[in-house]
């Protein structure tokens, strides 16, 4: 019964996230009527205009194919891993895709490990020591951290820690594991900051609310051990709304580390995108677009998941309706 | 940067001792960049375009406050002028993604049916979305910069907005004074924009600030990718583009614009934080 309530809920979020997708598959493959001027002329780039190049593009794009039938086609050619050759250099896109990854789920790991860390347990503190010195630093904290994009806070940790201190590199991926693990410290701890703010704050205002229920206040009078009523009575209680701004944070997550990797000079999904938007290339822009937008509904569909797996409230009250 | 406002909502138990320093500090912040804004002109040093080549990059000296950038031009006289493009764009974005959200979000939660979950399916699916990938992709294939830029923000901004006005709304929906309005026979229209708006109001202001601020943060971003304001533009965000390279021979010329921007951005907040808790209850 349960189960099934479970797999009806994850059917359910599929049947959302499947038009999402082609919605979003539609707007990348419009890109190409989107940039101003003859959708030939745009893919073309800087080579040469001679007529067989603009004879083999049209063939490509099926430019000569009604518009449902192009997005069709082309849909197509993307379901099979065939995202095209970039404009500059003339390369797979999908091998550049793959050589760039690496670095960005790198980066996306590492943060994400600093923010659940570090954001929860701060948003704890603050809220135990509610008033106190502690949490008025944590709420400031909050602010500059929402306030503060990261590639301001890159820049900041590459003048101290690059500059000032010399302490880490100022650009670069490095090479092997421990290397790249240096290169890529600053570079995580500016997309944590830009990120722990949301989970700071939202912890804290959880916590607090839930401190006060009267079943914490049962929990204590019965004698139950401080640490168990913080971990299992507490914690479990205040983390669902962080789980629920979830889709926020992923969506953060992703558009600050493309910024990170542009301020750092990384190697990534992220300065491809950039890179292949500054160079106004159409396959390029449009084969990255489509992976990282993928994977931010991909892992929003798993946070949903997640979410209905952990609040027995969702599941117990959609298998009785 | 996507983090939207809703989750910049203050929470109960805020604290308050400091707030009201704080609260008069980011007043003068923001009368500080208001001011080079409208009057950059007459009180910058420099003019922000004069090139010295021959000076290139150098450090902060009694000439140059903030020292030069790589074309020699004076970084602190633009700084100052940079806090026009930090003023406009984030007010236009602001004000219109509301006015468009207020309008939206009026007629959904008062009239519900279908209207209502149309609005409501749209503002799903736009939240579902990874907006400021949205942007950069947007702005970059389609060209045309800064007022590109501020139109495609001005789209993002609205669904969730409309989503807050829409739940204000609902909760003025059952009061008597609607009900009072209702027998008395006034028009739809009337007790939407006379009745309920002045009511909603309040609300609106304190997010138009947070959604400057916000604003302002993703404004700043396209700008530092190259993609929002012109090239040689004195723009907070293009300073950061253009300068990234000098980091080691006049870090001021980028320190100088990102401190901008924090200190714009958290003033902004603070004081819609501040005019949430003030207006809201």
């Amino acid at each position: 019964m349960m189960r099934s309530g479970v797999l009806r809920l994850i059917l359910v979020r599929l049947a959302v996230a499947v038009p999402l997708l082609l919605v979003i598959s539609f707007g990348v493959f419009s890109l190409v009527h989107m940039a101003p001027g003859d959708p030939v002329r745009a893919l073309l780039g800087t080579r040469p205009s001679d007529p067989e190049t603009l004879a083999a593009l049209r063939e490509r794009y099926h430019l000569d194919d009604p518009l449902v039938v192009q997005y069709g086609k082309w849909l197509g050619q993307v379901l099979q891993g065939d995202l095209g050759r970039s404009i500059n250099g003339n390369r797979l896109v999908l091998s550049s895709i793959k050589e760039r990854a690496g670095v960005t789920i790198y980066l996306l790991l590492v943060s994400t490990a600093i923010v659940l860390a570090a954001g929860i347990a701060l948003g704890m503190l603050a809220a135990f020591r509610r008033g106190g010195r502690l949490d008025r630093f944590v709420v400031m904290f909050g602010v500059f951290g929402i306030s503060s994009p990261a590639f301001v806070t890159g820049i900041f940790l590459l003048y101290v820690f690059g500059v000032v201190l010399g302490w880490f590199p100022t650009f670069g991926a490095g090479r092997g594991f421990l290397d790249r693990f240096w290169h890529l410290t600053l570079p995580s701890l500016a997309l944590a900051l830009s990120i722990m703010a949301i989970v700071v704050k939202i912890t804290r205002a959880s916590m607090i609310e839930v401190m006060d229920r009267d079943y914490v206040a049962f929990a204590r009078a019965r004698g139950v051990s401080t640490t168990r009523i913080t971990l299992s009575y507490i914690l479990r209680n205040a983390l669902i709304p962080v789980v629920t701004a979830g889709g926020i944070i992923v969506i953060g997550f992703l558009a600050n580390a493309i910024y990170v990797e542009v301020t750092f000079a990384l190697p990534g999904l992220g300065s491809l995108i950039v890179d292949s938007v500054q160079r106004r290339d159409i396959p390029l822009i449009q084969g990255t677009t489509l992976v990282l937008a993928c994977f931010v509904v991909l892992v929003n569909l798993l946070v949903d998941v997640i979410y209905t797996l952990i609040d027995p409230r969702i599941r117990f009250s959609r298998v009785e309706s | 940067m996507s983090l939207h406002i809703e989750s910049a909502k203050p929470e109960a138990g805020t604290p308050r001792a400091r707030i009201s320093l704080g609260i008069a500090l980011a007043f003068i912040v923001i009368a500080i960049v208001v001011f080079c804004a409208l009057f950059g002109a007459s009180i910058a040093p420099d003019s922000p375009f004069t090139q010295r080549l021959e000076v290139g990059d150098a450090p902060p000296s009694g000439q140059f406050l903030a020292g030069t950038d790589l074309l020699g031009r004076d970084v602190f006289s633009r700084v100052i002028y940079g806090a026009w493009t930090a003023l406009v764009g984030p007010l236009v974005v602001a004000v219109g993604a509301w006015v468009i959200a207020t309008v939206l979000g009026l007629l959904s939660g008062y009239l519900g049916g279908m209207v209502d979950s149309a609005t409501m399916r749209w503002v799903d699916f736009m939240l579902a979305l990874p907006a400021p990938l949205i942007a950069i992709v947007v702005v970059g294939v389609v060209g045309g910069g800064y007022w590109t830029a501020v139109l495609v923000l001005i789209i993002l901004f609205t669904a969730p907005d409309t989503r807050i006005v829409r739940s204000a709304v609902l909760e003025q929906r059952p009061r008597p004074y609607i009900d009072a309005a209702r027998a008395l026979g006034i028009s739809k229209t009337r007790i939407l924009f006379v009745h309920i708006l002045p009511n909603v109001l309040p609300i609106v202001l304190a997010y138009v600030v947070l959604d400057f601020a916000f604003a302002l943060v993703n404004l700043a971003g396209l700008s530092f990718l190259g993609l929002g304001v012109e090239p040689g533009t004195p723009d907070w965000g293009r300073m950061l583009f253009e300068n990234r390279t000098i980091l080691f021979t006049n870090p001021v010329a980028l320190l100088l614009p990102a401190f901008m921007i924090i200190l714009t951005a958290v003033s902004m907040n603070l004081i819609g934080d501040w005019l949430f808790e003030r207006l809201t209850r």
